[in-house]
């Protein structure tokens, strides 16, 4: 730790569960999540891709209508189960999680219009895919503006995320754009990105490989297996960058969250992925491709889990020191917070057996003093006018305090003072109404 | 304190909550909550009248509520929670501590939600099929409306518990905070109000859905103008309920709430207007139920009931977010973020002497500025801006005029500004403090800014604030349940 590293104290509530139980659901919560913005981004390009294409050989335009129609239900799915890791990460991470937002507070909530105005372009896409059927650049253009915005939203939950793991850099950054410069944000990026790709691949096969679905009926003039092998090489040729992207995330990301277990996890995560590729390489030689796709997604499935569970396991060992002393300042700082408390509470009730003039003088020091003066209108009207009204009825006095009314046209109305006790009230009387000024 | 702050000094951090939580509540209720009943209710109307023009009218009303609701509905009620963990951190992460399992399960019935609006809005066109379709169809519309409305069942008790937490300030636990005494009268307000509101908004819709058939129009106007009828007398004697139950104090800023402390004055004209309103309203709604060929409501002035109570629920949002204070969460912290408890503690050593985010420990009379615009970032920009909305150089302006201010007489004020101000809460720090405080105020007369952590960042930190890191209890957790 730098320094400059900040140690602030987390709110001293407790956790609403045993800590590996929130751990647990926020892998699997995030997972599920993560799997329909994947489907989400990488449905969106691949509608744009094959209208593209479409334009050329218009059998694709109907594939691409096809897709479009996944991804408004994709996205509504990524936006519901959205909520939970949220939740989660705010409950575990509260410290580092607000902190990042803070940071880069404008592009954070600039998020809120951005992803409504991406959602807002995808129905207008798919919803105007028969009435633009003449303007079709126009129209791919909508799609594209669609995918751009879903091509920038990464960018900010990767700064927060970032962010979150290194209290040692907050200091060093001013907005969202510094925290873009943070080394590892862009190669998690682009890990991600590929992710997305991958997994549309897969879902392409998912999809269209369903022997209920009937291909040529939906989709005349465009060949099942061959969309199918498209789908298998965006999933191949993906899955390959990622043994590039992965290692340079690796080498970005600072050493003091390596551990053995996380190194662990994401070995195991590129062990499980290897037979996968096999298979899909496979699945490419063959005249009717779509049999393996079972074994390849659970290994794929399988390869997220474990590189989910490691990227988690990275965060927990890079926090674990600046986590603990957190703790200890909270827990220093809230018995001071105690011992002042009942310091207070002594000190109040040692003012409560003051003689009365001298209780009513604090009295109004404390509560009255801002606005009223001995023979001068501040606010309200100087005690001398007081004593003319209420010389001689210092109950009426009392009630006006607990409950005044607007007497006085040319003077603001005086808040009540519920909160005076009845000894405090007395003393308020006779220091107010006994005044000589 | 402990978090770095975000500050927009020209709008004001609160108008984000405003607008995103105002346009949330402004979907969801009337077409969420109350919506889906209501469409549920036209399709319902078409099976049994054997007139397809119903069912074809409450498919369209369901498609402009399905693109509205997951978009903007959708991303407004994600919104509240960015907007939320800017302006008020530490007030959020409490209530996610406490409402933890409430928020999951709220969770668990909103994805159940999600999953059914598509079921219902995508099957539509199948359930055409066949009348078992139809009834099969009309039953997940029951399934769907009864789950939106436990959503609201579910966030109406955060919502009160901020106002009144009840038994919990005695014993921290989720069902003391749940079942806290503003809890079932505003479930009762907000449900009948939903309902209201899905009628009206409903009313506006028909006089464009149906411009090609008049007779539709005027059966549409009449049996939704019969529904509104029916709520609006619940959501009257529901709102009276809640507001016996709002606390003594908070009622006391009603004045300010409703009318901001500008026109604090005029806060019983604009009651007068609201009831005018709501008396158009009810007009309305009865001539719209004694709809025949003979005796029309006009399409513009459908639509009048709706804004009206769009206008109505808008500044109760406000006023309810207003009454609050000086707290964020009632008797247990304070607008500021920070909690009645620490007080004691602050006042006595200095809020400067505990805070994390703060450049200066010792004031001194060279750091006396930046002290006092720490101080003002920490304590006050929750709610103040220097220059925007609730800007303070516009307050000290009405209080002390255009003559130079006076630091003494500014601290001095401070030091009982929560008593001439209830809905203020009282300085969170000690004499010196507020004579820097008071200080940076004094200089705010002749221009200033202040730029907040998404633009500045944190800047320089002065050395960490004194711990007892040594004490052999330091290594317990004071959440207790961190470590086992």
């Amino acid at each position: 730790m730098s320094p400059q590293t900040p140690f602030p104290r987390d709110i001293p509530l407790p956790l609403p569960a045993p800590e590996p139980l929130l751990i647990v659901l926020l892998v699997i919560a995030f997972l599920a999540h993560l799997l329909f913005v994947n489907l989400m981004l990488g449905g969106s390009l691949l509608t744009v891709f094959y209208e593209w294409r479409g334009l050329r050989k218009p059998a694709y335009d109907e594939l691409a209508h096809e897709i479009a129609k996944t991804v408004t239900v994709n996205k509504s799915l990524a936006v519901v189960l959205g909520v939970a890791p949220l939740l989660l990460i705010n409950v575990l991470y509260t410290i580092y999680f607000y902190t990042a937002n803070s940071l880069t507070g404008l592009a954070w909530i600039m998020l809120i219009p951005t992803i409504t105005l991406a959602f807002v372009l995808t129905y207008l896409h798919k919803y105007s895919w028969e009435a633009m059927r003449h303007h079709k650049r126009l129209h791919l253009g909508i799609g594209i503006c669609a995918s751009g915005l879903f091509l920038l939203i990464p960018f900010v939950f990767l700064a927060n995320a970032t962010l979150m793991l290194f209290p040692d850099r907050w200091f060093s950054i001013q907005g969202f754009l510094s925290a873009l410069s943070v080394p590892s944000v862009l190669p998690r990026y682009f890990h991600f990105l590929l992710a997305s790709l991958g997994v549309s691949g897969l879902a392409l096969v998912g999809y269209f490989r369903r022997e209920q679905y009937d291909f040529e009926a939906h989709l005349p003039g465009l060949n099942r297996q061959e969309i199918l092998k498209q789908g298998y090489t965006l999933t191949l040729g993906a899955s390959c960058l990622q043994f590039l992207a992965g290692p340079l995330v690796m080498v970005t990301l600072p050493s003091h969250g390596f551990s053995a277990a996380m190194l662990g996890s994401i070995g195991l995560g590129i062990l499980a992925a290897l037979p996968a590729l096999w298979l899909i390489w496979k699945e490419l030689q063959s005249p009717l491709p779509g049999k393996r796709f079972i074994q390849i997604g659970g290994l794929l499935s399988l390869t997220v889990l474990l590189m989910v569970s490691g990227r988690h396991l990275y965060r927990e060992t890079a926090l674990a020191s600046h986590k603990h002393q957190m703790q200890i300042r909270t827990a220093s700082y809230e018995r001071q917070v105690q011992t002042a408390a009942a310091e207070a509470k002594a000190a109040e009730a040692a003012e409560a057996s003051l003689p009365l003039p001298e209780l009513g003088a604090k009295t109004f020091q404390q509560n009255c003093a801002g606005c009223h003066a001995a023979q001068t209108k501040l606010v309200g009207p100087p005690m001398t006018e007081m004593v003319k009204i209420y010389g001689s009825k210092p109950a009426d006095f009392k009630a006006w305090v607990q409950s005044p009314g607007k007497k006085r046209p040319d003077y603001p109305q005086m808040p009540a003072f519920p909160q005076l006790s009845e000894k405090q009230l007395e003393g308020l009387a006779v220091y107010v109404l006994n005044s000589k000024h | 304190m402990e978090f770095p702050l975000f500050h927009l000094d020209f709008l004001n951090n609160r108008i984000l909550i405003a607008v995103i939580a105002i346009l949330h509540v402004l979907i969801n209720h009337p077409l969420a909550v109350g919506g889906i009943p209501l469409v549920t209710l036209l399709e319902w109307q078409g099976s049994r009248s054997g007139d397809a023009r119903w069912d074809e009218l409450a498919q369209r009303i369901m498609k402009t509520f399905f693109l509205i609701t997951t978009t903007v509905g959708a991303l407004t009620g994600v919104g509240i929670w960015f907007s939320t963990s800017l302006v008020n951190p530490v007030a959020i992460g409490s209530l996610i501590r406490v409402f933890f399992w409430a928020w999951f399960t709220e969770w668990l019935v909103f994805v159940t939600e999600v999953a059914l609006i598509m079921v219902y809005f995508l099957s539509w066109k199948r359930s055409l099929e066949s009348p078992e379709a139809k009834k099969r169809h009309i039953r997940w519309g029951i399934i769907l409306s009864i789950a939106s409305w436990i959503t609201m069942v579910l966030i109406v008790a955060i919502l009160s518990f901020m106002m009144d937490p009840g038994n919990w300030m005695s014993q921290h636990t989720l069902v003391n905070g749940f079942f806290n005494p503003i809890y079932a009268p505003q479930l009762a307000f907000r449900t009948t109000l939903a309902m209201l509101m899905a009628g009206t908004v409903v009313l506006s819709l028909t006089g464009w859905f149906c411009r090609r058939d008049e007779d539709l129009r005027l059966k549409a106007v009449s049996l939704v103008s019969r529904w509104s009828l029916i709520w609006l007398p619940l959501c009257a004697i529901a709102s009276y309920w809640y507001w016996q139950r709002v606390p003594g104090a908070m009622r006391a800023n009603l004045a300010t709430a409703v009318a901001t402390q500008a026109f604090s004055n005029w806060h019983e004209a604009m009651l007068l207007i609201m009831i005018t309103g709501l008396g158009i309203v009810l007009l309305l709604l009865t001539a719209g139920a004694m709809t025949s060929p003979g005796f029309r409501v006009p399409r513009y002035a459908a639509v009048v009931p709706a804004l009206v109570l769009a206008g109505c629920l808008g500044s109760f949002e406000r006023v309810r977010e207003f009454i609050r204070k000086p707290y964020a969460i009632g008797q247990y912290m304070y607008s500021n973020g920070i909690r009645v408890q620490e007080y004691p503690l602050l006042q006595r050593d200095g809020l400067l002497a505990h805070a994390t985010y703060t450049p200066v420990r010792e004031i001194t009379s060279e750091n006396e500025l930046q002290a006092g615009q720490t101080l003002f970032t920490l304590t006050c920009t929750r709610c103040h801006t220097v220059n925007g909305v609730n800007s303070i150089r516009v307050q000290l302006n009405r209080m002390y005029g255009k003559q130079p201010w006076e630091k003494d007489k500014i601290a001095q004020f401070i030091s009982t500004l929560h008593t001439s101000r209830s809905y203020m809460p009282p300085f969170p720090g000690n004499a010196r403090e507020r004579q820097a405080l008071a200080a940076y105020l004094v200089s705010l007369q002749t221009g200033g800014q202040l730029p907040g952590a998404q633009s500045v960042g944190i800047g320089q930190l002065a050395a960490p604030p004194a711990y007892d890191l040594n004490d052999p209890d330091a290594t317990s957790d004071p959440t207790q349940e961190r470590i086992p």
